[in-house]
């Protein structure tokens, strides 16, 4: 794949190329913005999309960048969501510091939980963060008086968006509120990534020891990212709660932390818009499905996700880079679509 | 006071004693091939509605379908194993994770069609309702024959792998598996064998759990955490690991839920991320 971009000689310039905006990009980019216009009526489940769209871009840069394997995100999620609705609770009902404060929190718990998690791999570091998230789950049920425990927080309010837009019912101030979040939070995440420091994680993915050896010490790294994925997680989830004006024990359910990992490498992890692409499908399929037989939602999900890992293994934007790094798939998927992978892949 | 402590050592032991027939097959079979086998309660679920259906469907007497459940439990997962699990030996955890949870989802899905999503009945035979008192401290008779089943499985178990020629190669890959294979044992097929058994301990586990704690379609999701708990406390491939970590996490489930209802689960996760921490590789494992 990496035949693809010749022209690069050293790592800068390979940066630098990583970068430039693609066309794609921006059709990508302007096409979040058709909602407003053709399905006016689904722009509650558009923002919900946003949203989940965050938390897995949070995911995608410690799994898909650091290869850190998290079964235990929707800590930092369920934080966030229950600082928001704390902070709207106790009489401050602002969305964007609360959104500031509550992502400042979820990235405090983050950055003390890094030092647990920078230690260790493999199974271990699934059971921790698997642990860590039950952890809080149990916690925030038995913390009934604070949480509202399985009944959710009682009573948030959010007052107008910079004073002027009001949270509609259909979703509207929700979906650009959202959508503005969602973008910003993605350009840092794409300069973080295409930064020498992003290098760095990419190395350790690949070979914690050799980083070691050349100099590159990996747990630093790992701390860094850690906390900086669990504040973005945080904002996602505090997002959810002032759109929605309710938390629910779910925000910090295990199935949210798997839902997140199947949303992502159905997308593509370690590529961006894995985790985008991903909780779109994700969340648009469930709303079908759910709305047909909802006991049954997992079978497909179970099968795609065998599917995925046996015939495609970097997920629906890998296989599409697959496709297109053979000659015939390259003329087979045709010129539009030839930014995307030259521009995703690692 | 003594005797409620009494009691709950019991039927806390007796619940260590389930999860133990639940986890084994993973210790063992982790501790060979590294393969994160998230499915492992999904064979469980698999005994535990064989011996459903069997009891209310085909009017079989309950400890007839026992073995059914063990049996059906390992053919199937033996199954999976040669047909899926194979080819993602070497790959990455994540990988392994995610095949076998897209397993458990379909699982729990078909079971949801299939029986739907209540509590599956089962029928005990009478000899084995009732309960004994002694000194005050009830012994209901369903747990007492479930430690003995589970009592005379560790010992077979501890008897196979000590004693017996396979035993020996199980050993041996557990220890080393690059090692056993320049020495010439069919690792591959020694762990088709070891895999089949432990799945079919899980089935058997299963089938004896509808008892304690109902049977639905979350079974394979519930109880994925308790044997994840045991396999990684206890440490890989070690069954004396994988007993005391059971046994002690029975009895502190049981204690935390009866003394200190509202935060029992909790000291649970606890305890287990602080052993996890002190040891990374469990209490009895000898590497990570």
């Amino acid at each position: 794949m990496a035949a693809t971009s010749p022209a690069i000689a050293g790592p800068h310039q390979y940066l630098e190329a990583q970068i430039r905006w693609r066309t794609i990009e921006i059709i990508f980019w302007l096409s979040l913005l058709l909602p407003f216009v053709v399905t006016p009526n689904y722009l509650s489940l558009a923002s919900q999309i946003a949203i989940t769209a965050l938390f897995a871009l949070s995911l995608d840069l410690i799994l898909g960048y650091a290869g850190i394997v998290s079964l235990g995100h929707a800590a930092f999620f369920g934080f966030g969501a229950y600082a928001a609705g704390l902070i709207s609770k106790w009489g401050w009902g602002e969305p964007l510091t609360g959104l500031l404060i509550s992502g400042a929190a979820a990235g405090l718990l983050g950055y003390l939980m890094s030092f647990i998690i920078s230690r260790f791999r493999h199974l271990a570091l699934i059971m921790i963060t698997l642990g860590f998230g039950l952890l809080l789950h149990e916690l925030a049920n038995s913390a009934s008086e604070l949480t509202g425990g399985a009944d959710g927080l009682q009573g948030v309010r959010m007052w107008p968006l910079l004073g002027m837009f009001k949270f509609d019912l259909y979703g509207h101030t929700a979906y650009w509120y959202s959508l503005i979040v969602l973008f910003l939070l993605f350009l840092v995440s794409r300069r973080l990534i295409n930064s020498p420091f992003g290098l760095s994680l990419r190395g350790i993915r690949e070979n914690a020891v050799r980083m070691r050896a050349i100099g590159a010490e990996s747990r630093p790294h790992i701390r860094k990212i850690y906390t900086i994925s669990a504040a973005i997680a945080g904002i996602a989830g505090a997002l959810l709660t002032q759109t929605t004006e309710t938390v629910s024990l779910g925000v910090l359910d295990f199935q949210r932390s798997a839902d997140i990992l199947v949303i992502l490498i159905l997308g593509g992890a370690g590529r961006l818009y894995g985790g985008l692409v991903g909780a779109a499908i994700f969340m648009i399929a469930r709303d079908w499905f759910s709305g047909v037989n909802p006991q049954y939602w997992y079978f497909p999900i179970g099968v795609l996700l065998i599917g995925v890992v046996l015939f495609l293994p970097n997920g629906i934007l890998g296989g599409f880079a697959q496709i297109a790094s053979t000659e015939r798939g390259r003329r087979w998927l045709g010129w539009l679509l030839a930014p995307l992978w030259r521009g995703t892949t690692p | 006071m003594i005797t409620s402590v009494l009691g709950v050592l019991f039927d806390g032991f007796a619940y260590g004693m389930l999860l133990f027939l639940l986890s084994v097959g993973l210790s063992v079979t982790l501790g060979m091939m590294n393969f994160v086998n998230l499915a492992h309660c999904t064979f469980a679920m698999i005994g535990g509605y064989v011996t459903v259906t069997l009891i209310n469907n085909a009017g079989w007497p309950f400890l007839a379908t026992l073995p059914a459940a063990f049996i059906a439990a390992a053919v199937i997962s033996v199954g999976f194993e040669r047909t899926m699990f194979r080819r993602l030996y070497r790959a990455s955890d994540l990988d392994q994770c995610l095949l076998t949870i897209g397993l458990v989802f379909v699982s729990v899905a078909v079971a949801a069609f299939v029986y739907g999503t209540i509590q599956q009945p089962v029928q005990l035979p009478n000899y084995l309702r009732g309960s004994y008192q002694i000194l005050g401290v009830t012994f209901g008779v369903y747990r007492l024959f479930l430690i003995v089943v589970a009592l005379i499985v560790t010992l077979v178990l501890v008897l196979a792998l000590e004693f017996t020629r396979f035993g020996a190669q199980v050993r041996a890959a557990v220890d080393n598996q690059r090692m056993a294979r320049g020495l010439g044992i069919n690792v591959d097929g020694a762990f088709a064998i070891t895999f089949a058994l432990g799945s079919g301990l899980a089935g058997l586990g299963g089938a004896l759990a509808i008892e304690i704690v109902g049977l639905d379609p979350a079974f394979a999701l519930a109880f994925l955490v308790y044997v994840l708990i045991v396999v990684s406390v206890g440490g890989l491939g070690s069954i004396g690991g994988s007993f005391v970590a059971a046994v002690l996490l029975g009895i502190s489930d049981m204690a935390g839920k009866y003394y200190f209802p509202a935060i029992g689960s909790f000291l649970i996760y606890l305890v287990m991320i602080t052993l996890l921490m002190w040891r990374p590789a469990g209490i009895f494992g000898r590497r990570t």
